[in-house]
Order: structure tokens, then sequence, then C-alpha cells
């Protein structure tokens, strides 16, 4: 039988992923302005914020459907980047709204080189994983 | 006796702190031709007193204000009613005279100056003259042999200036661009080879007979004569100066050659030298024998004692103690003249810069020795005690006893020493009349009686350990080190100064900007950043950059130059490549000069870019044009947001604040369009309404606070002008209005909230009072100090507990609002979370704790800060920009501003007390590169609605190697900059992680040095550059933001991190590491003039009890306050004669004034506690705390250098040190 749990997990994961991808270039695109001056950070702040919390959901809702499809080895390679998001989101500024970005401390060089990096690494995984996805 | 008062005056010429408190002559407008054609080094843009005035003279604040209209305009204050600075050419009192025309007679001109000068012996006719060239002679010579650079490029100078000197008239005319022209010529010409050095050296010997000439000739000419004298000797101390650049020590304010030129310049110049001379005597009395010996070098009356030490070192018997050498050479040089120059001279110069403030008679026995240790001032008794010295005394017995020395105690004569004639004269003459002069401070050696047999000990160890003549030339070259173990006294005795900077090009160092508004971690940049790495020092600048100003150049002009690139304006720093050409010194772009820029103010003439003001100072001010507004510039808007609630009205600060603003109102910086707005809080919003056809202000109360709007959409903010009856009526009716009130609940959140709503279309100022803990609307807070934990080693609660403030401040930055705090409290308020409001604006803080204004001290507190607060200069929506040059960037920012992006910080104001701290990195090596560059530039509205931009530029040169690096480094800077981020640590970790970080940076720092080093010797050596350091930061452990075990309240700490944040340096230094002075003793000698008053200025003493004394009296300037520490012991008649009672049990428990009596010591106190307030924002509360006092701990507590409670003594802090830095 092809078209099973696992099969559809994986096309979820892949449709998922395409997401996840947009986010990362989002993401970087907006830290790269930021670093290069061009927008307000609050501005900024308000634009991720809200996609923060979204990209983490849909992450983790992939990784449910590998945990239900007993895609274990799918799931092994993303247990480090929800582990990680858990624990960005645990250590996040004090800020009643949803989000991880603070418009005060965001201008921070080394805070923003860490994002910014993050983000292409996060580029990166999600790319290598669409592949994967994809022909897996 | 006119002679010796008169000989006062040169002396009190002698500022502990030049660039800032100089009372400059130019000040008083003396100088206005030079001011006029608006080239004013940074020097003359910062003399005088400081920001502290404006709030107290109101026609220097309007002064302060330049104007538009002219193309040029220079600030300064002409109503400043100074006196000019007395000697030689305008002698302000007759007594100053009678004794410059003698000095004349029998000595150089220098003379009034040389009382305190090293150079005093050269003064001396025409042996005097020569001996400083000849002196220097041997110097470069010398150094050519060990290193080759920097001599050379000076000497010469040198030697032309001598030439030029030599003809006085052509030297105070000469025209700056000349000077200039031979100040290049000759660094060209200098660079090759040792033997042009050579060169120039006879070339000197050659000038200076000549000079001989010229002073013989002039012997009882003019004062212009004398001032170009003057002024020449000044060129020499300030060439000799780099070659003794003793660290911290002698740093002179920025020299110009130009200055040099112009004669009144020159005068002003000459507080330097006495500067410089008096770091000297700490550096001698710092217990390092060796030291002498290259003190002798750089005593041109010592050359021949110098030469033999530096040559034929093992010749000289050492452990003999140098004073023996000096006293050697002391005969050499005044066997070679008429003794009786001296005659007229012994009198003043005896007494000591460091005994000085002590009974003047105990002086008198002092025995010599100790007055050659603690400096040669005293020299000119020698004629008399020299022969005293080689006829009756074997050295060993007039060698000087070091500790008693450090302490400054007044020693009897040894037995079979004769009182000398001299200073028998002297105690007839310098007697004080008062009865002080009679108190005989126990002796601290009896107390201590170990510490002279240690010292001496340690010097001979350190005889031992070192060679002389290498240790010389370290400090030739300002890299002596120090071991800090066994240097008890490396406390300056006068302020601190900042390293001088020392570009390649000396025409640059003196357009750099002051040091007060711009200063660097290190004065000289390492290349790479594995080399920073290596210094374990942290690299970063502090800004003071809306600090008060005196002198500024204000510029108006159609096109402001900036570079095409990177936007950097155009600096004293950047490369003319030709007339119509030049380089970015940031970003290295070749750009094009604008067709206006040939154009030269002063002259009205076309040709040479160089001339213009923008490339001769390194902090000028733009008029901005249309292209810099974003918006017409906003009017002045301030609103008040006051806190009514229960607590608020029984601590009565509403009466203050109302009476404060109804006298300022008149004051409040702004123009005609200038609006004001008053809002109350308790549980509901009080609105204020003042219409046009009114008599009385209306009251709006809204009740409902969750849901903020503005009852009525204008005549809530009003214009000053038009509604000023209103307004006072208002002022009036509300400090009366909420008295009996019970509400005890304060809705500020939703008073911020309206405030924002009233300013968002203007912008503005918001200025909130507040009693206690905001409980009801949105951004309610909880208690949340446990005051049970205070004493704890962490610290919870350093955060905000909501974001409510933040994002609300944030709101406001939009809205080019800042908000301001006054935080009243009697309670726990939260500071940690009120304090965004302010942090995130560009607002500052202030705090009173348990105010009551029933409390005389209290009240008197509140309404001079709030004075000053209210009349200081202002600027709305500003930004600042920090543009470095290319491979280095901003790493992170200290201060409080919000952000924008990775070099702009919003401040929707700024006001002239605010500090702030930018941490560099470095990104690119900059080995390519001879000087790296730093431009602040400050965007600003003015009061009076103009948009202007403010520019200071520092340039410091790139090093490539460790040791430079860390012997320039700025120890107060880099305290500066290690508070800011261990406050940042604390905020981000914990309390105990950032007490850690800052334990490592002095044992990283000691290491570093220590490996760089390449003999490893014994103890804790740190370069002299950061002698002080290990001092700083065990007091900033135990400043109230970082102690751990005292009990704090969690306010005052967030309080003492948000001050670490904001201030300017020096008051922060002061608030870190306060000045402790003896001021049972003062007297007039060194004492400057300020507004007319001589304001003694005594030593500063370490702030340990070991310095105290039962029998003294002591003043503890602490920055925000100011304590004066009473011994048990004391004379009553100082009780009597100072404090106004009859005896010390008399003095009340609280004292918070010194009673104006009509004596002599009354006045000389008031006086010198007056100078302390002149350079503080605002006239600090002073307290007189008796020994036996309860309020003793206040004191007791800030002698930071002794154990108090569980903290270490800065001895034992020492020591772990040592055991922490690696061999």
């Amino acid at each position: 039988m092809t078209f099973n749990l696992a099969a559809f997990s994986y096309i979820i994961a892949l449709i998922g992923d395409a997401f996840l991808i947009f986010f990362a270039i989002f993401h970087v695109i907006t830290f790269d302005e930021l670093k290069t001056g061009y927008k307000n950070p609050i501005d900024q702040c308000n634009n991720l914020n809200p996609l923060v919390l979204p990209e983490y959901i849909l992450h983790i809702v992939i990784n449910v459907f590998f945990l239900i499809s007993e895609q274990y080895f799918s799931l092994f390679i993303n247990i480090p980047l929800i582990a990680y998001h858990v624990w960005r989101y645990m250590n996040r500024p004090l800020m009643t709204e949803s989000g991880l970005y603070d418009p005060t401390s965001i201008m921070n060089a080394y805070d923003l080189s860490i994002y910014q990096r993050e983000g292409w690494v996060k580029l990166a995984f999600y790319l290598l994983s669409f592949f994967y996805y994809l022909y897996g | 006796m006119s002679q010796s008062s008169g000989y006062q005056y040169p002396v009190y010429a002698e500022p502990n702190n030049s660039l800032k408190n100089d009372p400059s002559p130019i000040v008083n407008g003396q100088n206005s031709a030079s001011q006029q054609n608006g080239v004013q080094s940074p020097q003359f843009n910062l003399t005088g007193t400081p920001s502290s005035q404006s709030s107290r003279d109101p026609s220097r604040e309007t002064s302060r204000d330049p104007s538009p209209t002219q193309y040029l305009h220079n600030q300064y204050r002409p109503q400043l009613p100074r006196p000019p600075m007395p000697p030689i050419n305008g002698p302000p009192s007759s007594n100053a005279l009678p004794l410059l025309s003698r000095t004349t007679q029998l000595h150089n001109p220098v003379n009034p100056y040389g009382i305190s000068n090293q150079y005093a012996a050269s003064a001396h006719s025409n042996v005097a003259v020569s001996t400083p060239s000849t002196a220097f002679v041997s110097q470069p010579n010398q150094e050519v042999q060990y290193r080759n650079t920097i001599p050379l490029n000076q000497m010469p100078l040198l030697a032309k200036n001598l030439s030029s000197g030599s003809a006085p008239s052509t030297f105070t005319n000469t025209t700056e661009p000349e000077l200039a022209k031979v100040n290049q010529s000759y660094q060209w010409t200098t660079n090759p080879l040792p033997t042009n050095a050579a060169q120039g050296t006879t070339d000197i010997s050659g000038t200076s007979s000549n000079i001989d000439k010229t002073s013989q000739v002039s012997t009882d000419q003019t004062a212009g004569v004398q001032t170009s004298f003057t002024g020449y000797k000044t060129l020499v101390q300030g060439q000799c100066d780099p070659t003794f650049p003793s660290s911290a020590n002698v740093s002179l304010p920025p020299s110009n050659l130009r200055q040099h030129v112009n004669k009144i310049r020159h005068i002003q110049q000459d507080p330097a030298i006495s500067n410089i001379q008096s770091p000297k005597t700490q550096n001698i009395q710092a217990s390092q024998p060796i030291i002498g010996v290259s003190e002798s070098l750089n005593n041109p009356q010592l050359k021949y004692s110098s030469q033999q030490n530096l040559f034929s070192p093992t010749s000289t018997p050492l452990n003999s103690s140098t004073p023996n050498l000096f006293h050697g050479s002391q005969g050499h040089n005044i066997d070679s003249r008429n003794p009786q120059n001296y005659s007229p001279q012994p009198l003043k110069p005896q007494q000591n810069l460091l005994t000085g403030y002590m009974d003047s008679t105990g002086l008198g026995n002092t025995l010599q020795g100790q007055n050659i240790h603690q400096n040669l001032p005293g020299q000119r008794r020698y004629p008399q005690q020299d022969t005293a010295n080689t006829t009756m005394l074997p050295p060993r017995t007039t060698a000087p006893p070091l500790g008693a020395n450090q302490l400054h105690d007044a020693r009897p004569p040894p037995p079979g020493m004769p009182p000398l004639p001299s200073q028998q004269l002297y105690d007839t003459r310098s007697q004080h009349p008062g009865p002080m002069t009679n108190v005989p401070l126990d002796s601290l050696n009896k107390r201590y009686p170990n510490i002279y047999p240690d010292q001496l000990n340690q010097l001979n160890n350190q005889m031992g350990n070192l060679n002389v003549t290498q240790s010389s030339y370290n400090k030739l070259w300002g890299m002596e080190a120090v071991d800090l173990l066994q240097c008890r006294n490396i406390l300056p005795p006068e302020k601190v100064e900042p390293p001088k900077i020392r570009l390649h090009q000396e025409v640059l160092d003196n357009v750099n900007c002051n040091p007060d508004i711009f200063r660097c971690t290190l004065t000289k940049v390492p290349e790479s950043n594995s080399l920073l790495q290596k210094s374990r020092l942290p690299f970063g600048v502090l800004i003071h950059p809306f600090r008060d100003l005196n002198h500024l150049a204000v510029i108006q002009c159609n096109t402001i130059v900036r570079c095409r690139a990177c936007r950097t304006y155009i600096n004293p720093f950047v490369y003319f490549v030709d007339s119509r050409r030049w380089k970015c010194n940031l970003c290295f772009r070749l750009n094009e000069l604008p067709e206006e820029f040939q154009f030269d103010p002063v002259t009205k003439s076309y040709g040479d870019p160089a001339r213009r003001p923008e490339v001769r100072t390194g902090t000028i001010e733009f008029i901005a044009p249309s292209e810099y507004m974003v918006r017409p510039p906003q009017p002045a808007v301030y609103l008040f947001v006051m806190d009514v609630s229960r607590l608020a009205v029984e601590s009565g600060y509403l009466q203050i604040v109302c009476n404060t603003i109804t006298e300022e109102l008149s004051r409040l910086p702004g123009d005609s369009r200038t609006q004001v707005g008053f809002l109350a809080v308790d549980s509901a919003l009080h609105f204020f309404s003042m219409p046009d056809n009114v008599s009385q202000p209306h009251e709006m109360i809204m009740l409902d606070i969750d849901d903020v709007f503005l009852p009525c959409p204008e005549n809530l903010i009003v214009n000053l002008k038009e509604r000023e009856e209103l307004i006072r009526d208002l002022l009036a009716q509300l400090s009366v209005k909420f008295c009996g009130t019970h509400d005890t609940n304060s809705a500020l959140g939703a008073g911020l909230q309206a405030a924002l709503k009233l300013l968002s279309a203007t912008g503005g100022r918001v200025t909130v009072f507040q009693t206690c803990l905001p409980n009801l609307g949105p951004g309610a807070l909880q208690p949340r100090e446990d005051p049970n934990a205070r004493a704890n080693k962490d610290v919870p609660h350093l955060n905000p507990a909501t974001d409510f403030y933040k994002r609300f401040a944030l709101d406001c930055s939009g809205q080019q609002i800042a908000i301001d705090l006054f935080l009243l409290n009697s309670q726990y308020s939260d500071l940690a979370t009120l304090s965004c409001m302010s942090k995130f604006t560009g607002g500052c803080i202030y705090h009173l704790p348990l105010f009551r204004a029933s409390k005389l001290q209290n009240s008197e507190t509140l309404e001079r800060l709030f004075r000053r607060y209210l009349t200081r200069k202002i600027g709305f929506e500003a930004v600042m920009r920090l543009r470095c040059t290319r491979g280095l960037s901003i790493h992170a920012f200290h201060g409080s501003f919000f952000v924008r992006s990775t070099d702009l910080l919003c401040l929707p104001n700024i006001n002239p007390d605010a500090g702030f701290g930018m941490q560099i990195s470095i990104d690119e090596n900059l080995s390519d590169v001879q000087n790296v560059c730093f431009q602040a530039s400050l965007l600003y509205t003015s009061s009076k609605g103009e948009r202007r931009i403010r520019v200071h530029t520092l340039c410091l040169p790139v090093v490539a190697s460790l040791s430079d690096v860390l012997y320039s480094a700025d120890q107060q800077c880099i305290v500066g900059l290690l508070s800011k981020m261990a406050v940042d640590r604390s905020l981000q970790s914990s309390l105990s992680d950032a007490r850690d970080a800052l334990i490592n940076v002095a044992i990283d720092v000691l290491s570093a040095f220590r490996l760089s080093q390449s003999s490893g010797s014994g103890g804790l050596i740190a370069p002299g550059s950061l002698k002080l350091l290990p001092l700083y930061i065990i007091a900033l452990l135990k400043s109230i933001a970082f102690r751990s075990g005292t009990s704090t309240r969690l306010d005052d700490r967030v309080f003492a991190m948000f001050q670490l944040k904001t201030l300017p340096l020096a008051q922060l230094i002061q608030v870190v590491f306060p000045d402790l002075y003896p001021i049972h003793a003062l007297d007039d000698r060194n004492s400057k003039d300020i507004d007319g008053k001589v304001c003694p200025q005594p030593p500063r003493l370490h702030l340990s009890a070991e310095k105290l004394d039962s029998r003294g009296v002591f003043l503890m300037d602490a920055g925000d306050r100011i304590f004066i520490y009473i011994g048990k012991n004391i004379n009553p008649i100082f009780c009597s004669n100072v404090l106004g009672v009859s005896a010390f049990v008399s003095i009340p428990e609280e004292m918070y004034e010194l009673p104006e009596l009509d004596t002599v010591e009354s006045e000389r106190l008031r006086n010198f506690i007056f100078s302390l307030q002149e350079e503080k924002p605002y006239y600090v509360p002073v307290q007189i705390i008796r020994d036996d006092s309860h309020f003793r701990t206040l004191f007791i507590e800030r002698l930071i250098e002794d154990r108090f409670e569980s903290a270490l003594s800065y001895y034992e802090f020492l020591q772990h040190l040592k055991t922490q830095v690696k061999e």
C-alpha cells in the first residue's frame, strides 16, 4: 500500500516545511534590514513576533505526524530543533504579547548577530529536510 | 608682607584639574581677539565651571545659548565676574604687581610660577634659561640610544620654539599658520636621524644663549616680555612633557602651538605647568626612590646629578637614598649662583604641596629632606640648607623618612640641626593668624610605628631589584610600573587626570575632543582584535555629548560638509588632498569640497580650507538647514504629572515643587511657543484645563482609569506666555488642594497614558513625581521586595515585573516624548519596573528615598535639584549617531535611550547631565591605518526651536604592541565602562556574577601585564596607567549597586545602577570613589580663584580610616552629597571659628550647613566647599557628622579601602588578586 500514514505525514511535512522555509527567509531578510538600519526595530519586532509561535507550532505539528506514523528517524533529526525552540521560548524576554524579540534589546550587536546566524542555520536545516522529506 | 601674599597668587594658579576647573582668564573675555577668530582649542571650550551654573545664574544661561544670527558665533559668558588670572600681565590685585617686578629683577619672569614648577630653579638668571635646553639636549640624545621616535619629533620643535622665543616680540606676534607650518616642517626634517637631533641640540644651546641675553636685557621690562617668556617656558615644558608621560599624572591640557603663540594663552598654560609639577610630587611620594632619580632628570636644575645617575648609576650611593643625590646637585647648581637671589623666595615654596594643608609652623620644622621628597618647590631653600647639610650633617641623617612623608606629618628637626634662617623667617611670616596653626595632629608615625622601617625595606628591595637607568627611562616613556602591594599611596593628591592622547602629528593633539566630553578606555588603540584580547581591557568610549560648554563654535552655512559615503562630518582629522578635495578619515573616501568651504570667515578671505573652524576643533555645532528636519522643529512642551495620593501629600513635596516651578516659570528654556501642562494622579486622574477666558483653572476628574481618554481636546496644555496667570494660579492651588486626602492609591499607568495622548502631537518632556507604588489601573505593580533578604548575596527582582512601562516608553519614544522620574518614595516603589519608562526615552531619574519635606536637608536638596532640572538646557527630538573608522563597530550601548539602528540612538530629550557609553569591537585589522576616529553627532532641536547638530570627534593612534596598549589605558574611563557592563551583567545574569566579572577584570588585566613584562619580579605589578584600577574595582564592589552583605534597599540599588549607566564619567567616579580631604588646616596655598573667592585646594587622601585623625576634620565629597566628619578631639577653637559652637560636645547631632562666620577658617572652608559645589550640576547637601553620631556609618561605609562588614579591605583584595594573577 503506497498511500499509508507515513507517506501522508511526509506530504504534510513537505508542505509545512515549505512554509517554514518562507518563515526562515523572512527572518533572514528582516534581520539583514535591521542590521543595515533601514527599518525601525519597533516595526520589525511587530512584524516578527506574531510569526514566531506559528513557526514553532507548525514545526511541532510536523513532528507529531512523524511520531504518529512512527517515522522515528525523521523525528530524531528534528528533536534538537524542537528542544531549541522550547528553550528559546522559555527564556524569552518579559513581554505581554507572544513572540521573542524585544525592540529595546534586539539592536544589541551580539544578539543581532546570533539572531542572524540562527536565521541562516534554520534556513539551511529546513532546506535540507525539505529534500529529505521529498525523497525520503 | 605684600610679598608673601603676592606669592600666593601665582601659586593659586595651580588648580587640581586644569581642564575642568581652570578659572581661565579667557572666560573673562580678556582674550577676545582669539575668541572671535573662532579658533578655539577644546581646552577653551570647556574652561570655567561646567554645567553647574546654569541653575543658579540665569544671566549665564541665556548667554550660553548661542544665537544663530552671526555667521560664526562663539559662546562664552561675558558676565562671569571672575577676576582675570592675576599674574604676569594682568595683575588683579596690587599685591601681585610689586612681587612681579621684583621677581623679574631677580630672575626670569617665570618665577612666580617657578615656585611650584620644576623649572623653578631654571628661572634663575642666566644659568637658568640655558639649563632647560641643555637638559633637553641630553635627554633626547640619550633616548636616541634606546628608542627612536618621539624625541626626534619633539626636539627640533623645541629648538624652533626656543629660537623664536629668543626674539620675544616676534614670538608673541607670530601668526598661527606660520607656526603650524613651522611645526610641520620640523616634523619633516626631524624624522630622519639621530644626527639631526643632535643638530637640533646645538641649535638649542645657541638659541638659549640668545635667550640669556634677552632675559638680561629685559630685567625691568614690561609685562609683555615676561609673558612671552612664560609662554616660552610653557612650551619647553609642553614639549618636554611627552618624554615624561608619567602615566595618568602628567597630562597637560591639550596644548597647542598656536596657544603658545598667543601670549595670553601662555598664562593660561601656566597652571598646566604646575599641574605637571604636582603629580610628580606624588610620584616621588609613592616611595619609589628610583623615580626620584628620573625626577632629577626632569629637573633641569639637577642636570648634573641626573646625568650622573643615568650614566654611572652604580657610582651613586643609591642606598643612601635619593635625596642625597638631590643635595649634591643642589650644591652644584647653587654654587654657581648668587645665593642672594634666593633670599626673597624661600618663604613660600617651603610649604609643600603635600604637607601644605598642615600646620605651617610645623612645616617650618620639617626636615628638609622631607621637602625634597615631597617636591622640588622647596629647592629655593637650599642655599642655606645646603651648607647645613654638607657641613653639619651626614647625608644619612637628612635622608627623609618616607613614612613620615606619606602621612603628612610634621616632624621635629633632628638634634643637631640648627633652625635654618629661612625657616625662621618663614615662620614669622606665614603663620596663620588663626589659632588653628597650633593644632598639632598627633603623629601618625607614632600611631603606626612600623611604617617607617617597612618603607625603608621596600626602598632597599626595589633598589636591589630594579635597574636604575632602566626604570628612569621607563618613567620617561610613561611606562613605569607600580608594585601595588608595596606602594600604599597611589592616589595623586589632585584629581586624576585623563591620559593625554598623542597622535603622530602634534597639531592634531590639540584639536582633539575634550576628554570630559569624549573619552576612550584606551588612548592607543590596538591594531587587531587579538591584541585587544591579549590586553584583557574593555574597549569603548564614554560620551557626555550635551555637556554645558562655555565656548562652542557655532556655524551656520548652506552646506554642511560631509562625506558622501559614510556621512561623516568634516573634522580636523580629515586629509586634504588638495584645496578641492578631502579624504574622509572614517571610510577613506575622496570627497569634493564645496566652493563655500574655501572661504575663511575670520579673515574673510578665500583659499585655504584648513582655516575653517570645522577643521580646527574637535567639538563644533552646526545650525542645521531644513534637510535635517522631518517636521518643523517642535516647541518646548513640559508636562508635570504629580502624585497626589496620601503618601505624596504627607511627604509634602508638592509645596516645594509647585513653588519652584512658580519661581522658575520665566526661566524654563523655550521660546514664545513654550507650553506647559499639569496632571495630578491618585486613584483618579485630575486634568486641569486652562481656557482663554476664565479666571480659574478648571479641574476635571476622570475616575475611569482603565480606558483613558482626554476630557477635552485643548487647553490641557497651554502656552506659557499667554496663560501665565492661570498657571501660577493653578500652582498655588495645587500645593494645598489635596491636603487631607485619604486616597492611598496611585494610578500612574493611566496618568502616563493620558500624558502620552496629551503630548503625542508635539512631543516634549513629561516630569513624573511618584511617591508610592502604582497599584491601580494599567501598569499596576505588586510589592516584590523581601526586606529580610536585603543583605543576601544574590538580589532578585532587579528586572522589571511587567513590560507595561517599557512598551509605554517605546510609544513615547516614537512620539518624541521623554519621561523623567522623580521618585520620592518612603516605601518600596519598584524602581526596577518604573525606571523602564525613563530608560528608553532618554529621560533621567532622581531618587530621594524617605523624602520628607519637613526635613530641611531633604527639601533643600529637592529644591536645588529641581531648580537645576527646570532651568538646564534641553534638546528635543534628538538623535545621536556614533560613527567610527572602518574596521571598528559598536558592540553595545549604555545609557538612557532607544537604539534605533546599529549606530543610532533615539533620544526624545537630551539633557546636559546625561552620559553614554559604547562598547567597541575591532572587526578588521587596523594595521594599515595610523589613527582611528570616533565621531559622535547629536542632532537636536534647541529649546528656541532651532535644529542643531553638535559634533564631537575623537582621534586615537593605533599601536601594535601590547605594552603600549596597557601603558596608555585610561583607568577612570575603564572603570566607567566596566561599571556599565557590570550593570548589564547583573540584570541579565545575577549580581554575584557581575561581582565575579569585575574581580576577574582586575585579575585578567594584571595577568596580562605580567605576561607582557619580560622580567617577572615579585609583588603585584601594575602599569602606572592602571595602578588605580584595583582600587576603583573594589570601590565598585562596595558601591551601593554591587555590594552584597550590606543591607541595601532594592530601589536604592536599582537607582545606583541607573546612575552608573547614565552619569557622566567625572560624577560617576566621584560616586564610586568619593574624594576625601583634610580640612582642619586649610590655607590659601594652591588655592584657586572662583568667582572672586579664593578656594583652598587641600590634597586628596586615601579612603581609609588610617588617614583620619581624631583631632582632624575631614570632608568627603561623594558626588551627590558632602560629608564633613569631625574628629572627637577637635580643637575647640576650630569649633567656635568654623562651626559656631563652643566645643565638640555641643555640635548638634544633625547639622546640615556651615554657619557663615566672619573668621578666616570659616571663610576658607566655605570657599573650598563652594569650589566643590561649582563642579556639580547642582549644589548638593552638606552634612556635618560628629565622630560619635549615629550618622557616622554614612561616612565610615564610604571609606572603601577599609574592611567594612563582610567586604574585603583594599589590601586584602590586592592579596587576593596576587594569588589569582598567574605567574
